[in-house]
């Protein structure tokens, strides 16, 4: 070694080479174990489109089904709910759900569904995450007197949304209520899950 | 940087720790082959613990549930075949890598003085780790993780008097089931892995303690130049470190081409009757041990009941572990390294480690006539390896040894 001159640039070459080989062989390591934590086929299974059968639903009356392990409310609402809807519109955050995000591009109506008289809302506050009770008695004293149109009251931290899922303004929530990707298989059968075809 | 060095050395010895045990280490610089199984056998221990601590998200220590969790993670979890199968050969090559690290310690006398304490921690440490793979083979719940804990577990009800209630206590229950799959999968993935660390930390502190062994057998503390580094050292690193990840880089060659090419190993690594639940109804037609547990395995069947017992059995199977710790007060040479010892030595080791895999080839064998005198006749030589040893170490000439480490 002594007779040798050491030389510290072929050192660190290699230094530096092994190491950033070593680096890339570890992060290809880390994919699997990573990805072990995504939904797994089971989980993806199950998260499976779900129909919906809602022949004897009467209007006022809603649903709650399991969809991705998530509440979906289906309920139907008649002539005078949906013209209430239009009056609300001055004290919601967006009425004309303009955040994209929030519903599909066939639900970007002022009743944020495909058939007006047929709502179909993901029952998840955009606050954090728990389910509004069903509040649709006009004139709910607790929740503002005549002004109350029926909605959804969050009793978490008292988000208020309309029965489109529109979100009042000076409250926690910020946006609407999510509408899933749903179609109509037939005139009372909904799938929930996947888009109606273009 | 330094300013960092020196607010944290002066909360916590790291710069210290550091230079003890790795820049300023000094190891034999006449380090061989049998030298790469240390470091292995911890990188081994890392895969188990990581691979392992991702399979208990997936795995349910249920016995209605855990064979059908085990094929989720085969089937459903991504990647999960990858890393069950990375834990499974990793059990395999642990003992690969054990048993090659411990022939090291008879080739060049490692376990004589001043390392006995190197060695019985050593020897705790191979038992901790063959209780550990047993128990995580029984977590599958197929028919031999369950047939293997009933005849495991069997071995307890043998010892007299107290032998019904040890087994009632192993079991919580009147035979092998979820009681025992839930204990077992708790000792599994905690108790015993943090066993196995803590000794490991006490192997390597006790190592360095009296510096490592070579394969002359000779202290190179010894003799040392001025500043007291031994003339024979070399800094653990970089020397050995960078020698150890070439080590590290073959192993992975061969080890990933087990895991994704032979992950059953034609049943000696994952037996074919495993894949098959659970069933107290049907005892699978030949059930073995893995293979790193079948030399003792042996040597249980190989001692004939006695007394209406089979305990004698049970006695010599853990002598034969046992007998090991007592290995640096039986060997009377006065040389380590194989390379310096009288030939009685070299001949009697040859005969052990044959009797050891003759033993283990019998432990996967059904019984007939033939191999139980064959296994018979292997158990004595075994066990003549220790109780002669005495003998056989303090006869014959012994080479003379070198002032100075060999290439």
């Amino acid at each position: 070694m002594s007779e040798q001159e050491i030389d510290l640039k072929k050192r660190r070459f290699l230094t530096s080479a092994t190491s950033v080989v070593g680096a890339i062989g570890v992060g290809f390591v880390l994919v699997p174990f990573l990805s072990s934590w995504m939904p797994s086929a089971r989980a993806k299974a199950a998260g499976a489109p779900i129909d919906v059968d809602i022949s004897k639903l009467n209007n006022g009356q809603l649903v709650r089904v399991l969809w991705r392990k998530k509440p979906v409310w289906i309920f139907k609402r008649d002539k005078k709910t949906i013209e209430n809807l239009i009056t609300l519109n001055s004290i919601l955050t967006d009425p004309n759900s303009n955040e994209v995000s929030q519903q599909p591009k066939y639900a970007q109506n002022p009743y944020r569904s495909i058939n007006p008289d047929v709502a179909v809302i993901i029952g998840v506050c955009t606050h954090l995450g728990c389910s509004p009770t069903y509040r649709p008695e006009i004139g709910a004293s607790d929740l503002g007197g005549k002004s109350w149109k029926g909605g959804f009251y969050c009793p978490c931290h008292g988000s208020k949304f309309d029965l489109a899922g529109r979100v009042y303004t000076g409250v926690p929530a910020p946006t609407n209520l999510v509408i899933p990707p749903y179609h109509f298989v037939a005139d009372s059968l909904i799938r929930i899950g996947v888009d109606p075809k273009a | 940087m330094n300013n960092n060095k020196n607010w944290i050395d002066q909360r916590f010895p790291l710069t210290k720790v550091w230079n003890e045990h790795l820049a300023e280490y000094y190891t034999p610089r006449n380090f061989n082959f049998w030298y790469f199984f240390g470091s292995l056998a911890m990188l081994v221990l890392v895969i188990q613990i990581v691979t392992g601590i991702f399979l208990t998200m997936h795995f349910k220590p249920d016995a209605i549930h855990a064979f059908a969790s085990v094929e989720y993670i085969m089937r459903d979890v991504n990647w999960g075949w990858l890393i069950r199968y990375l834990h499974s050969t990793g059990a395999s090559a642990f003992f690969v890598v054990i048993y090659l690290h411990i022939h090291r310690s008879l080739l060049y006398g490692s376990y004589k003085t001043p390392r006995e304490l190197i060695w019985i921690l050593g020897m705790v440490l191979y038992i901790a780790l063959m209780a550990e793979a047993f128990m995580g083979y029984v977590l599958p719940w197929g028919q031999m993780s369950y047939w293997g804990a009933q005849v495991i577990i069997s071995l307890f009800g043998s010892v007299p008097i107290f032998g019904p209630d040890i087994l009632t206590f192993i079991l919580g229950d009147y035979a092998v089931g979820d009681p025992v799959l839930n204990r077992f999968f708790s000792l599994h993935v905690i108790a015993l892995p943090l066993i196995l660390v803590i000794l490991v930390f006490l192997h390597i502190v006790a190592l360095h303690t009296v510096g490592s062994n070579n394969p002359d057998g000779i202290e190179i503390k010894k003799i040392k130049n001025k500043e007291g580094i031994p003339k024979d050292g070399v800094p653990f690193h970089p020397y050995y470190s960078v020698k150890d990840i070439v080590g590290v880089v073959v192993f992975l060659m061969i080890f990933s081409a087990v895991v994704f090419f032979a992950p059953a190993m034609n049943g000696y690594f994952l037996e074919s009757s495993n894949f098959i639940e659970a069933n107290p109804l049907q005892t699978p037609n030949h059930i073995a041990p893995l293979w790193y547990l079948t030399p003792f395995y042996s040597i249980l069947r190989a001692i004939p009941p006695m007394f209406g017992s089979q305990f004698p059995g049970v006695v010599g199977m853990f002598a034969s572990l046992l007998i090991l710790i007592a290995l640096p007060w039986l060997d009377r040479s006065k040389v380590k390294s194989i390379r310096y010892r009288s030939w009685p030595y070299k001949i009697a080791l040859g005969i052990f480690v044959i009797s050891f895999i003759i033993l283990g080839y019998l432990g996967m064998q059904p019984v007939t006539p033939i191999n139980a005198l064959l296994a018979r006749v292997f158990t004595f030589t075994y066990f003549g390896f220790f109780i002669l040893m005495p003998w056989f170490t303090s006869i014959g000439k012994t080479k003379s040894l070198p002032i100075r480490v060999t290439e």
